[in-house]
């Protein structure tokens, strides 16, 4: 048993961290790090990511509490549609977005005659693409987390007079915080490591659609070197904030249901 | 709330993940004959060959390779050709970290050159066959586009292959020799994707291979470009080093740049001669 978790600790996690350390040229790390290219690939990345996890969490958490609160007809087909990109491929997804909003596409046809909006070739068509494939994972876990919450304490709040949304911000979101936190942490993270449906949908055009995923593939066409630098770094981002919120929501293991 | 259910069951998940690893890594070799026979002299049709090579080709060669692979196979029967259809630039990316490839067919020189300079190839990369570059637009080129000045045109939606790609490195040639300006909307990995970009309409106009319009079988329209404001794409190919199946390597590189393969690359395909 030990011996088969270490191995597979070895095998999946720390060979492949070790390769890229042990790869890196450190000797030109810094000049790729200061590189132009470099900084406006992470800077729309993280902005693009945030955004995604942002909308996630206000489009996200009311569709979790209908599919954990309501009952209705067919509920558990509306639970498998939010669930599907989590397990599309992304270049199909990527696609679908864009049969679907795309200057063509069944709703892109009409935002570009009516409204002149073209959301491919955009940095909002990198967010949409991000939101598409990151959402589901915030629903999930919020979902879950909801279904396993004892529901007295908002029928208490409910039977002392506080309306839908006030039960909602003073003891729902309060009791499912951790598991929210996780959820937005894994939705940021999907978010920032997004390159099928970002690539197909959103295209590639440094600063405005190039993302960092997408930089260290066209990196490793030409220079493996700087391709090596930007991935450390894009880990070195994901490490961090996995540790910042890890911490916080790995730790507090308290939830009510438990008690 | 640990049970030694929970410990047993993520054992039991680390050790299928493992073995489906293990496995797909055993898939994955090639199975190459290596039987003596297969060391006569390649190239006419009497010699006996068999087992299988993979053929990396620049993405660009699609249909004209499959076509080709199919006629080679069933000449010789009992070989196998399998292709891997990519940017070029990606393709040597894969074969100088070690990807099991038999042929390489680049989009341009400089990459060969990149394999050469590090003695991956057995011997001098042949020319099987030359490019030009084509504006694709949509079926009845709906915004007018007629010369390459015209895609500097305010509002319109124009599409190249990424700088790092042999199709994109000449894209830029040619904008930069006709001093025309162009801020595409996106630089696409290769060739098809960029291609398809137009297909799809969400752009408007796209520099990709005349091949790649023909291709495309009426989905999009070409613009030519003059040969006086064009550029010309040489396409190398050469057995590597490190084949497992030298004798049927060979004998395809041959085959490609037989002068009967070459007239179905310029008849069929639209390509120009070597």
């Amino acid at each position: 048993m030990i011996a088969l978790a270490v191995a597979g600790m070895l095998v999946f996690f720390v060979a492949p961290l070790a390769g890229l350390v042990q790869r890196a040229p450190w000797r030109e790390f810094a000049s790729d790090l200061t590189d132009p290219a470099t900084r406006d690939a992470l800077r729309l990345s993280l902005e693009c990511s945030l955004a995604a996890t942002a909308l996630s969490v206000i489009v996200g958490v009311p569709i979790a509490w209908v599919l954990a609160r309501t009952e209705f007809r067919g509920r558990s087909l509306v639970r498998a549609l939010a669930l599907l990109p989590m397990v599309l491929p992304p270049v199909v997804g990527g696609v679908a977005l864009l049969t679907a909003f795309g200057r063509a596409g069944l709703v892109g046809q009409y935002l570009d005659r009516w409204f002149g909006i073209t959301l491919a070739f955009s940095t909002w068509g990198v967010i949409l693409a991000e939101t598409f494939v990151a959402m589901p994972f915030l629903i999930i876990t919020v979902d879950g987390a909801l279904r396993s919450l004892d529901t007295r304490y908002e029928d208490a709040g409910a039977t002392l007079g506080a309306s839908r949304f006030t039960v909602m911000r003073r003891v729902t979101l309060p009791a499912i915080a951790p598991s929210l936190a996780a959820g937005a942490a894994l939705t940021w993270a999907r978010a920032l490591g997004e390159f099928g449906a970002t690539i197909t949908f959103a295209g590639n055009l440094p600063r405005t659609t190039q993302t960092m995923p997408l930089a260290v593939y066209l990196a490793l066409q030409e220079d493996s070197g700087s391709a090596i630098v930007l991935s450390l770094v894009l880990l070195a981002v994901s490490i961090t904030v996995l540790a910042v919120v890890g911490r916080r929501v790995f730790a507090n293991r308290a939830l009510p249901a438990s008690a | 709330m640990r049970t030694s259910g929970t410990s047993s069951i993520g054992a039991a998940a680390v050790a299928c993940v493992l073995a489906l690893g293990l496995s797909a890594c055993g898939s994955s070799a090639k199975p190459a004959a290596t039987s003596p026979s297969t060391t006569s002299a390649a190239g006419s049709g009497s010699a006996r060959l068999s087992g299988s090579i993979t053929v990396f080709a620049a993405a660009s060669l699609t249909s004209s390779f499959k076509d080709l692979a199919k006629q080679f196979e069933a000449a010789h029967p009992g070989t196998t050709v399998k292709l891997d259809f990519d940017s070029s630039s990606v393709l040597v990316t894969q074969i100088e970290n070690g990807a099991p490839a038999d042929v390489f067919a680049s989009a341009d020189r400089k990459n060969m050159q990149k394999l050469q300079s590090k003695g991956d190839v057995t011997a001098t990369p042949t020319v099987f066959a030359k490019n030009l570059l084509e504006i694709a637009v949509a079926a009845k080129n709906p915004k007018h586009v007629t010369t390459v000045a015209d895609l500097a045109k305010a509002g319109l939606i124009v599409v190249l292959c990424a700088a790092e790609a042999p199709c994109g490195k000449y894209a830029d040639q040619l904008l930069k020799q006709d001093k025309v300006t162009v801020s595409p909307k996106s630089r696409e990995i290769d060739v098809k994707a960029t291609l398809s970009k137009v297909e799809l309409g969400d752009a408007d106009a796209a520099l990709v291979y005349v091949t790649d319009v023909k291709a495309a079988n009426g989905k999009v329209d070409g613009i030519q470009i003059p040969t006086d404001q064009n550029v010309v794409a040489t396409l190398p190919i050469a057995a590597l080093k490190d084949t497992k199946n030298a004798a049927l390597a060979q004998a395809w590189v041959d085959f490609v740049t037989s002068s009967a393969s070459e007239q179905t690359l310029q008849q069929q395909y639209g390509f120009l001669a070597p």
